[in-house]
């Protein structure tokens, strides 16, 4: 077997095991359990009343902005990873190119803060 | 064909009785977490908690498993059907499929892969979509609801657990887990483990570990006054219960995380006669029961938070503090030569 199969191919057994585990609990109860279903029984939960409108409605555009800036850092913390895992061998050089990308970042988040991006209400 | 049996077909029957017991093993350990979380939970309350079924409730977790078994599956007429069900899978699935790479003793793990930290920073990342599945597929207000919040909040602390991840990384110099516990065996002893050098980020791990599960203080999701559950109000029977367990392997996930980074995983607090006896494994069980100790006492002793303060707390606070940390840490270690070769 090769390296990569041999670090890899139990993993891949491992997530299958846990899906053949996952499929089990999510098929006994429809297979076991006592079923008498009835329009009541399968209209959306609105604490008795009938739906008003439909449920995917407009929702606040933080929601949207806080994903935004979710990819940025998430990206930042990516390009990270290698650079901690090398930082022993790369020096100085490295130490100080990551210094000035991560400076550029945060001005970037400093002018998102003062734009109020950050703010919740 | 010989060949095929002894290279293949023998090593793939090993894997998968690894994998079974390895799964078994970590459900039965979750269904003491559960129980455990009640006890703690009613102790602080001045309550019993579970006990009546079995010694001391101990089956209790497993007579809710029968319940949730033999309770009737309902899916909504307005939900799509198919994600409805797939996203308590997904959740379940990948919250189990973190264990894959941790190691509780030294050799004891299923994949020995060299991007084990990259690789549950993944499937933690990856958790978000069971919660956002289900609360699309519902077709209701509150799960909806829910799920936006819920989703925001997760990928708020996430950043700042990646930073924290990093720090812990610089000083290891390498993604693999086995060498990141042994990077913390030095000469002294649990005084050389992370928790120390590193011990703001340990608190901010510790606090985004709790936002990252949607553990109280930071449960919004099911902040039952507002949002009644959240977005699993329309599940039932075993696909809620698929959500529980998966919240909860994935909080065992973030104790394991918590010990392999910052308390040395399964090395003994120092390395002299009565420490060194003990198998690795029940360090590793300890110091992981002390981490959701403290989990669980935080539910039982904080009051919820808003949800403004909550992302004030992870944006305002949480990212500068750990991106600070990134660099002085890196400072420190090209400065005083310390970094890993």
């Amino acid at each position: 077997m090769s390296e990569i199969l041999k670090d890899y191919l139990p993993l891949v057994v491992f997530i299958a095991v846990a899906m053949g585990i996952g499929v089990a609990l999510l098929v006994v109860p429809f297979i076991v359990a006592y079923s008498n279903p009835d329009p009541e029984k399968l209209s959306a939960y609105e604490c008795g009343f009938n739906a008003f409108d439909d449920a995917r409605m407009k929702f606040d555009v933080r929601f949207y902005l806080v994903a935004i800036l979710f990819i940025i850092f998430d990206l930042e913390v990516a390009f990270l990873f290698p650079w901690a895992v090398a930082f022993g061998q790369i020096g100085l050089f490295g130490f100080w190119s990551m210094m000035v990308f991560l400076a550029v970042l945060t001005i970037g988040f400093i002018y998102e803060w003062r734009k109020g991006a950050l703010e919740w209400d | 064909m010989d060949e095929l049996w002894t290279t293949y077909l023998w090593p793939l029957i090993v894997m998968v009785a690894q994998s079974v017991l390895m799964l078994v093993v970590l459900l039965i350990a979750i269904a003491y977490i559960l129980y455990a979380d009640r006890k703690i939970w009613a102790a602080v309350q001045l309550r019993r908690g579970p006990n009546v079924v079995g010694p001391w409730g101990l089956l209790q977790s497993f007579a809710d498993l029968l319940k949730f078994v033999l309770k009737e599956p309902t899916i909504p007429a307005g939900a799509n059907k198919g994600v409805f069900l797939l996203a308590p899978f997904v959740t379940c699935v990948l919250a189990l499929a973190a264990w894959a790479v941790i190691p509780v003793s030294a050799g004891w793990l299923i994949a020995d892969i060299n991007v084990g930290v990259l690789y549950i920073f993944a499937i933690s990342s990856l958790m978000v979509y069971g919660v956002i599945m289900a609360g699309w597929a519902s077709n209701s207000k509150y799960p909806f609801l829910a799920a936006l919040r819920s989703a925001a909040q997760m990928v708020s602390y996430e950043v700042s657990i990646g930073f924290v991840i990093i720090t812990v990384l610089l000083c290891v110099g390498s993604l693999n887990l086995t060498e990141v516990v042994e990077a913390q065996d030095g000469k002294y002893g649990m005084f050389g483990w992370y928790w120390l050098p590193l011990f703001p980020m340990f608190v901010i791990f510790f606090v985004s570990a709790l936002a990252e599960t949607n553990r109280p203080p930071f449960d919004l999701v099911e902040a039952e006054s507002e949002l009644v559950a959240g977005f699993m109000v329309e599940y039932g029977s075993t696909p809620y219960m698929m959500f529980m367990l998966g919240e909860y392997v994935a909080i065992a996930t973030m104790c394991a995380m918590g010990t392999i980074l910052f308390l040395g995983g399964w090395l003994p607090p120092f390395q002299v006669a009565p420490f060194t006896w003990v198998p690795g494994i029940v360090w590793f069980l300890l110091k992981l029961l002390f981490i959701f100790f403290m989990f669980a006492l935080v539910k039982a002793f904080v009051p919820r938070y808003r949800y403004d303060q909550l992302m004030r707390l992870g944006w305002k606070v949480f990212l500068p503090a750990s991106l600070a940390m990134v660099v002085i840490v890196a400072g420190v270690l090209q400065y005083a030569n310390l970094a890993p070769k």
